[in-house]
């Protein structure tokens, strides 16, 4: 598996990253299975739950049964989520990795003292709980 | 009974690519071990090692999340539908870079702890991020902002409003003959200072009260209460529950003390453990009761202690326990605390969701005439041992409690329960009704007449005055 994502897109996570900075912001990836890549659609940026700690993220299930109704509804799928690291590499946490499902795409950018930098995007190992690099092809429009 | 369990998206690699499967079972668990056992890749993802089944997995039983149901006891019926719903946590570690690091003076200064594996180099930048604020800079205090100083924890926040007195000196040993008529605060820093110049001490020349506390203690890690009066305790464990902060707890009197860390998030409160003050005046301030000086030196550093663990993540914290501690017999006991679900504060429908008066909660300034329902516990024993079983003892106090110290043939009924259990009691019987110090067993003495029951008293000073005056070697707390 590998995961799609337009240049627009990605400007996106990282603006929502910046706007969210320094605490994390967090939201789905929205798409559909086109062979053997996820292509994301569009993001649905989320309210993260976890205000007592900046370190952390939650999308709620009751947020995300309703967003999950909605994005069948438009007959796509949520194929992953995306989070901000402030001021930390793209990799995941432990605690990513504890929290991880399976197949989803956890895209997680970088902050840079506020500032959107790189992209990366990790899939759950099958022997839990630790994440593999998912290859991520942004590709610009044209 | 057949249920339909909807597959999310991430697991129907477990599922052979089902979204839906129908299963038999009676209740949400039957359905659920019928759908691990039929497709075994699903349980890791979804259950822990322990079996339980993992904290970012929800099940909703049709529209409501099973948890606010009866997990998964809850029973179910034809045609339900049984949904996996995630949630999706994450965040970045909580990470070396952003703590402040450690000068070479530092690294000198901490050369002890920096040898302990469990404190280490991160261990030692950790203290020196953390922020700490201690109600109070007396006996308690005293201690524990020197201990705290000492470990190098990097902001150290003090609520006192008082001015140092000769005859705290027996104790305060922040404080010194030099400082005396100074302010506490002011004095408290000048000697932390001196002690470790690299900590920033912060005073708070105030009593705290409900107005201020939020506040206060908005802008630190941990508290820790070193009061001496019951109002303010209910007030710092309040307002820590409310903001989700933990309170490392210490209380002291003549020669005994308790120790605990009260933190809602992950064990019991301070109203789990006591959920109502004693009466005013009934248990006596260290004013007046007196403690000998050493004994504020020994549960302050325990709470020094629970913080620093706390602080670096190590060993075994005091959340869920409750350590006893008497000085003349020189023996440590350990109670089991349990969140009580029906807490006010941090139990499962809370009523209390702001400060609230705590002189007016403590009874301070507003006290009921009992006179004449009350029985002393001298005249208590004379009537028991003409009347024996014809005179019964109720104790209202908790089975925690009732586990410390109980009065030989007392029948316990919580005072929460009483009004369920009066079916218990003879409406005849002539009854003494029994708690701590004597508060809880006036409210029980009220219910029972309320209910009828016309031969009530209650034991004046409760099982305390008992143990003090009838059977000494009765454990007290």
């Amino acid at each position: 598996m590998s995961l799609r994502l337009s240049e627009s897109l990605a400007d996106e996570i990282r603006r929502h990253g910046e706007a969210a900075y320094p605490a994390e912001c967090c939201g789905a990836l929205v798409g559909r299975l086109e062979g053997e890549a996820k292509e994301v659609v569009r993001l649905a940026p989320a309210v993260n739950r976890r205000t007592d700690d900046p370190h952390r993220y939650l999308i709620a299930p009751d947020d995300l049964r309703r967003l999950d109704a909605d994005v069948r509804a438009a007959g796509l799928d949520i194929v992953g989520y995306y989070h901000s690291h402030p001021d930390h590499p793209a990799a995941p946490s432990a605690f990513d990795a504890a929290h991880a499902w399976p197949w989803y795409s956890y895209v997680i950018v970088r902050i840079d003292q506020g500032r959107g930098a790189e992209l990366a995007s990790w899939v759950l190992a099958d022997d839990r709980p630790h994440m593999l690099p998912e290859s991520l092809d942004v590709f610009s429009e044209v | 009974m057949s249920v339909t369990v909807a597959i999310p998206t991430p697991l129907r690699n477990f599922t052979g690519g089902r979204d839906a499967i129908d299963l038999p079972g009676a209740t949400v668990g039957e359905v659920l071990d019928g759908l691990l056992t039929a497709h075994a890749g699903l349980k890791r993802h979804l259950v822990q090692d322990d079996g339980r089944l993992r904290t970012f997995v929800n099940l909703y039983l049709n529209d409501t999340d099973i948890r606010q149901l009866e997990s998964t006891s809850t029973r179910v019926r034809e045609g339900d539908v049984l949904t996996i719903v995630p949630s999706i946590a994450g965040g970045s570690p909580a990470t070396e870079t952003a703590l402040p690091k450690l000068s070479h003076a530092e690294v000198l200064r901490y050369s002890r702890h920096l040898l302990l594996p469990e404190v280490g180099v991160e261990g030692q930048r950790k203290l020196k991020a953390a922020r700490v604020l201690t109600i109070g800079a007396g006996g308690l205090g005293s201690p524990l902002t020197l201990y705290l100083a000492a470990a190098g924890v990097g902001t150290i926040g003090v609520v006192d409003f008082d001015v140092v007195d000769l005859t705290n000196l027996q104790r305060q040993i922040v404080h010194g003959t030099s400082t005396l008529g100074h302010s506490k605060l002011e004095s408290a820093k000048g000697r932390l200072t001196d002690l470790n110049p690299n900590v920033n001490v912060v005073g708070h020349e105030a009593r705290l009260t409900s107005e201020n506390a939020l506040d206060i203690l908005r802008d630190y890690d941990i508290v820790v209460d070193g009061t001496d009066n019951f109002p303010t305790r209910y007030l710092v464990n309040d307002a820590c529950v409310l903001l989700g902060k933990p309170n490392v707890y210490g209380s002291i009197f003549r020669f005994e003390g308790q120790a605990s860390l009260f933190y809602a998030k992950e064990g019991p409160c301070y109203r789990c453990l006591y959920s109502e003050p004693p009466p005013p005046g009934l248990v006596p301030s260290c004013a007046e009761g007196g403690v000998l000086g050493v004994l504020p030196g020994i549960i302050g550093s325990l709470q020094a202690l629970e913080t620093i663990k706390w602080i670096i993540g190590a060993g075994d914290s005091l959340i869920g326990r409750l350590v006893l501690f008497d000085a003349l017999k020189l023996k440590f006991r350990e109670l089991k605390l349990r969140k009580d679900p029906n807490c006010p504060i941090c139990g499962e429908h809370p009523t209390i969701h702001e400060l609230i008066d705590y002189q007016a909660f403590c009874g301070i300034g507003a006290e009921p005439d009992y006179h004449g329902v009350e029985i002393s516990v001298e005249e208590f024993q004379r009537e028991r041992q003409a009347k024996g079983d014809d005179l019964v003892l109720v104790d209202v106090r908790e089975p925690h409690e009732w586990e410390i110290a109980h009065i030989e043939g007392a029948r316990l009924i919580p005072l929460s329960q009483l009004p369920d259990r009066l079916s218990e009691l003879d409406g005849h019987a002539e009854i003494v009704t029994q708690c701590h110090h004597g508060a809880r067993s006036l409210k029980a003495l009220e219910i029972l007449k309320g209910a009828g029951y016309g031969k009530v008293r209650s034991l004046a000073g409760g099982i305390d005055a008992w143990a003090e005056q009838i059977e000494p070697g009765m454990a007290r707390y």
